[in-house]
């Protein structure tokens, strides 16, 4: 059986791991990459890397780090933020990552995702949305620039019509990031990942909410996703990855068990 | 035991997770898309990520084909490298290497999301020395669409809607399907396997 994967994933601004609270006031949490080897120490299945400062800033970032991460882990990281051509992708892809991410640059261009799955495959496409529940309109939808909250806007896409294109258009992962839950640890938004599910073909991670381990059952069990993302919750030691692998474990859960 | 290892530079391929992993265990390894260099190797690893057709076509551009054809010393391809080995992929109806007497079909479920991406368990089907150390019920890390069915040339298979290889052998080329680079302490194993044992 697959393994549901647990995923912690690191905000990267100026080549540091931050952490902000619904994407605002970003603190220090250390530097990349002794954070990813006490992760894939400490039994994480994956990693990801955003750099949430890249597609904002509209700079050519330096990605050296990608490279010294590529070095020490040994499981699979994705990497986000400012890919906006193939050239971008393969330069990341070549420097030891193993899949790329894309969120604002998809948006300004989706012939990108359709470029990116015939020049790499599928499998190494990952896209990530930002989606936000608009308690007015009673729906979702899709925001960007989230990573500069001077930036950040509402593209007037609704949340499920752009999962639905982007898997047209190759996406070989969905990262759906739930804007409201972000970083207040209340859970994971289970009715919104189970209307996504229910329309998703292709591998969905779970972002945003996770705060105690019985989220991770909830999302698993209820939302049926592949995997969960979380930051802030490994970052300040409030889950152990080992102590919630034996806890998924106890319920029956199919997880991958630390070494 | 000094060997000469080469990663061949295929041009889209995550080249740099392997040579790292290779470094991790204490050999050099050169990545090189010159013929002469992979000929003269002592062990050959093929690597990749992306789909199969545009991988072919830049094998061939690079003037690499029969070179890799021509091998005898120990191959081991990875994931998309490894599904080179075979006679032909489904994925961009591509003609491949011909190296191991199988094919490549797309990955079809009803129920289970695609591509197969994550951490599964293996089971070995032949004793190797590729698999020496490594158990049944050792977990992997896969991402991909397509897959070869099992067969004669398997030496280990997962389960995903249904059995696939997760390796497969012909004399001395060896295919894995999961990317032992990043498998944690397994996939060190393999890879260390694949160099020391074979």
């Amino acid at each position: 059986m697959l393994a549901k994967r647990i995923i912690p994933c690191l905000d990267v601004r100026d080549g540091l791991v931050v952490k902000g609270v619904q994407f605002r006031n970003h603190e220090i949490i250390g530097d990349i990459v002794p954070l990813a080897e006490k992760y894939a120490e400490a039994g994480a299945d994956e990693l990801v890397f955003y750099d949430i400062t890249a597609s904002s800033d509209q700079r050519v970032v330096d990605k050296s780090w990608v490279t010294r991460i590529a070095k020490v882990i040994d499981i699979p990281f994705c990497v986000a933020g400012g890919i906006k051509t193939l050239e971008d992708a393969q330069t990341i892809l070549e420097m030891g990552a193993d899949k790329i991410s894309i969120n604002s640059p998809a948006l300004a261009n989706p012939e990108l995702i359709t470029q990116l799955n015939q020049r790499f495959g599928k499998q190494c496409i990952v896209v990530g949305i930002d989606s936000y529940f608009n308690a007015d309109s009673n729906t979702y939808e899709v925001y960007q620039f989230t990573g500069d909250e001077k930036r950040t806007q509402n593209t007037g896409k609704q949340t499920a019509d752009w999962v639905k294109e982007v898997q047209q258009r190759g996406a070989g992962e969905i990262v759906l990031n739930c804007m409201n839950q972000d970083g207040v640890r209340k859970g994971y938004d289970l009715a919104q990942l189970q209307n996504i599910r229910a329309i998703c073909s292709v591998p969905l991670i779970a972002s945003g909410g996770a705060g105690e381990m019985v989220h991770f059952k909830d999302v698993f069990e209820q939302a049926n996703v592949d995997g969960a993302l979380a930051a802030s919750v490994f970052h300040k030691g409030i889950i152990a990855i080992p102590g919630l692998k034996q806890y998924l474990i106890e319920q029956q859960i199919e997880i991958r068990p630390c070494a | 035991m000094s060997q000469n290892l080469v990663i061949v530079h295929t041009g889209c391929a995550n080249i740099s997770s392997l040579q790292f992993a290779v470094e991790r265990l204490g050999y050099k390894v050169l990545v090189t898309d010159d013929p002469a260099k992979i000929t003269a190797a002592d062990k050959v690893f093929l690597p990749g990520v992306g789909a199969a057709a545009a991988a072919m076509q830049q094998i061939a551009e690079k003037g690499l084909t029969d070179c890799l054809k021509a091998l005898t010393q120990p191959v081991l391809g990875i994931c998309l490298g490894m599904q080179l080995l075979t006679h032909h992929s489904q994925e961009g109806d591509a003609e491949c290497l011909g190296l191991v007497d199988t094919q490549v079909k797309l990955m079809q479920s009803d129920t289970l999301t695609l591509p197969h991406m994550g951490w599964n368990q293996i089971q070995v089907a032949q004793d190797s020395p590729l698999f020496h150390n490594i158990d049944s019920g050792s977990w992997f890390y896969f991402v991909h669409g397509y897959c070869v069915p099992v067969g004669p040339h398997t030496l280990a298979s997962t389960e995903y809607s249904q059995p696939f290889s997760a390796s497969i052998r012909n004399n001395n080329v060896f295919g894995v399907q999961f990317h032992p680079e990043r498998s944690g302490d397994a996939g060190a194993q393999l890879i260390k396997n694949f160099i020391e044992q074979i």
